[in-house]
């Protein structure tokens, strides 16, 4: 079960935090920006799951992201995961 | 007919400091790079040249290649648009060891938190073509691109290799050099191991007292264009490559052949290849790496090219000022060697005083000198050697 502390924002801040160290500028990893506009490809989706599974224990597949086209689709299948602990 | 190769943009990223003036300004005036008995690019940052994206993908001897390339295409006045369609420009960089600290640091994921844990980029930071490669994605040049691997001879090897695919029309254009980042535990125990390296920490080639070579990083970068293409366009060229020629020993896994002959069949080609008779070079860069074995090998490969001649060349060796750079010193040493016959200087030899019977050359002892050529109204000639481990020897001739 997620911690008391474990919210949808505390999720979003922890991924996009976690986003920018690959890459982007933390000011444009918005919901709305895709990942084409955040240069991020399957490459990255792999290092974005090793980090969900560092901060969170959950293993995600390479087709959990399949049809993500944002940072917020992505937020929103890990959410989803982290929450249902 | 091949065709005339000329290098229009240089630069060098070394334990000297941050591009290819500071390289040669520096090592002229006596400058070492040298600290506590390695070579590292204290002043290299690469935030300078890279994004954040492009550092969390690339290992230090990718960072290095980026950073002396762009130095070298600002120099060649392509920054702002390439000269030539990008199918006719190429890359082939060389390294010695490639993304060794890459390696090393997944091995140590992998021993400590397992195979899931491991990089997705660690393949594509620790391949040694990942360097010719982001070269290419990063200016958007698509002619032949790879990366050569031939030990301590891979910069020669690569610049000798690009200009032979300009000569025979392949491209038109090719960026080319050496880069090298392999300062890590494993690599600096295991050439310790093998005897190569200095225990003293300081590099002193062709001296009596040296005792092995000192480990170092760097890497450099030459702009290589057809002569006329680059005269159309209204460049105007550093230098010409005149001539290379590679041979090999065949006779050991790490010594070379003692009687100087792979070498000396490798400048004597490359002179062939340039039409330059040995009285007519001004100056030879030698790999001058302060083993015994590539110091008494290689004085003795001179001499027998040059023959009487050779005790009036000035022979010196930037690895005496900045260690050596393993794939990356025949690059950085082609970069120098423009810029030393360009000014018409031999830079020194750092270190040197006590001589050892037999290596009688001049070594160019502590201070830098006139080239012959400076004395004369006409271009300045030089050679510039680099040997590898498998016995590989590259030699470049190349005019100022």
């Amino acid at each position: 079960m997620s911690s008391p502390e474990t919210t949808p924002q505390s999720i979003e801040e922890s991924l996009f935090d976690a986003i920018a160290e690959i890459g982007p500028d933390r000011a444009d990893i918005t919901r709305e920006a895709t990942l084409e506009d955040l240069d991020l490809d399957s490459l990255d989706l792999v290092e974005i799951a090793q980090l969900v599974q560092e901060r969170w224990g959950i293993d995600l597949d390479p087709q959990d992201f399949e049809g993500v086209r944002t940072a917020g689709d992505a937020l929103d299948v890990i959410s989803a995961r982290v929450l249902a602990l | 007919m091949r065709r005339a190769v000329v290098i229009t943009g240089v630069g060098a990223i070394t334990p000297l400091g941050v591009g290819a003036d500071t390289l040669i300004d520096r090592w002229t005036a006596g400058a070492s790079g040298i600290e506590d008995g390695l070579g590292r690019c204290a002043q290299f940052d690469p935030a300078q040249t890279l994004t954040r994206k492009q550092m969390h993908r690339s290992d230090r001897f990718t960072q290095l290649a980026l950073a002396a390339a762009a130095e070298a295409i600002a120099g060649a006045g392509w920054a702002d648009e390439l000269p030539y369609p990008p199918e006719r420009i190429g890359c082939i960089v060389g390294t010695g060891i490639g993304g060794v600290e890459t390696c090393m640091s997944q091995q140590t994921i992998l021993d400590e938190r397992g195979a899931d844990a491991c990089s997705p980029l660690g393949i594509p930071m620790m391949m040694p073509n990942a360097a010719s490669g982001a070269i290419a994605m990063r200016y958007g040049i698509a002619g032949p691109n790879w990366s050569v691997a031939s030990a301590c001879a891979a910069g020669a090897h690569a610049i000798g290799t690009a200009a032979r695919l300009v000569q025979i029309g392949e491209a038109d254009a090719i960026v080319t050099g050496g880069a090298e980042a392999a300062i890590a535990p494993l690599t600096i125990a295991a050439f310790a191991r093998m005897l190569a390296t200095s225990r003293t920490g300081v590099s002193r080639p062709f001296d009596a007292r040296r005792d092995g070579f000192v480990l170092g990083e760097g890497a450099g970068v030459l702009v290589l264009e057809e002569a006329e293409s680059a005269r159309a366009r209204g460049a105007e060229p550093l230098g010409q490559l005149l001539g290379y020629a590679a041979t090999a020993d065949a006779y050991h896994l790490t010594a070379p052949d003692p009687t100087g002959g792979g070498p000396a069949r490798a400048i004597a080609l490359a002179l062939e290849e340039a039409r330059v008779g040995a009285a007519d070079v001004d100056y030879v860069n030698a790999h001058g790496t302060a083993t015994l074995l590539n110091d008494r090998v290689e004085t003795a490969a001179i001499k027998r090219v040059f023959g009487d001649a050779a005790a009036q060349l000035p022979v010196s060796s930037l690895k005496s000022a900045i260690g050596h750079l393993l794939g990356a010193s025949g690059a950085v040493e082609a970069v120098a060697t423009v810029l030393a016959l360009r000014r018409r200087i031999a830079p020194p030899t750092l270190n040197w005083a006590a001589a050892e019977e037999g290596l009688d050359l001049d070594y160019v002892p502590v201070s830098a000198k006139p080239l012959r050529a400076a004395a004369h109204a006409r271009r300045a000639v030089g050679i510039s050697n680099s040997f590898g481990f498998g016995g590989h020897n590259a030699v470049l001739c190349i005019a100022a």
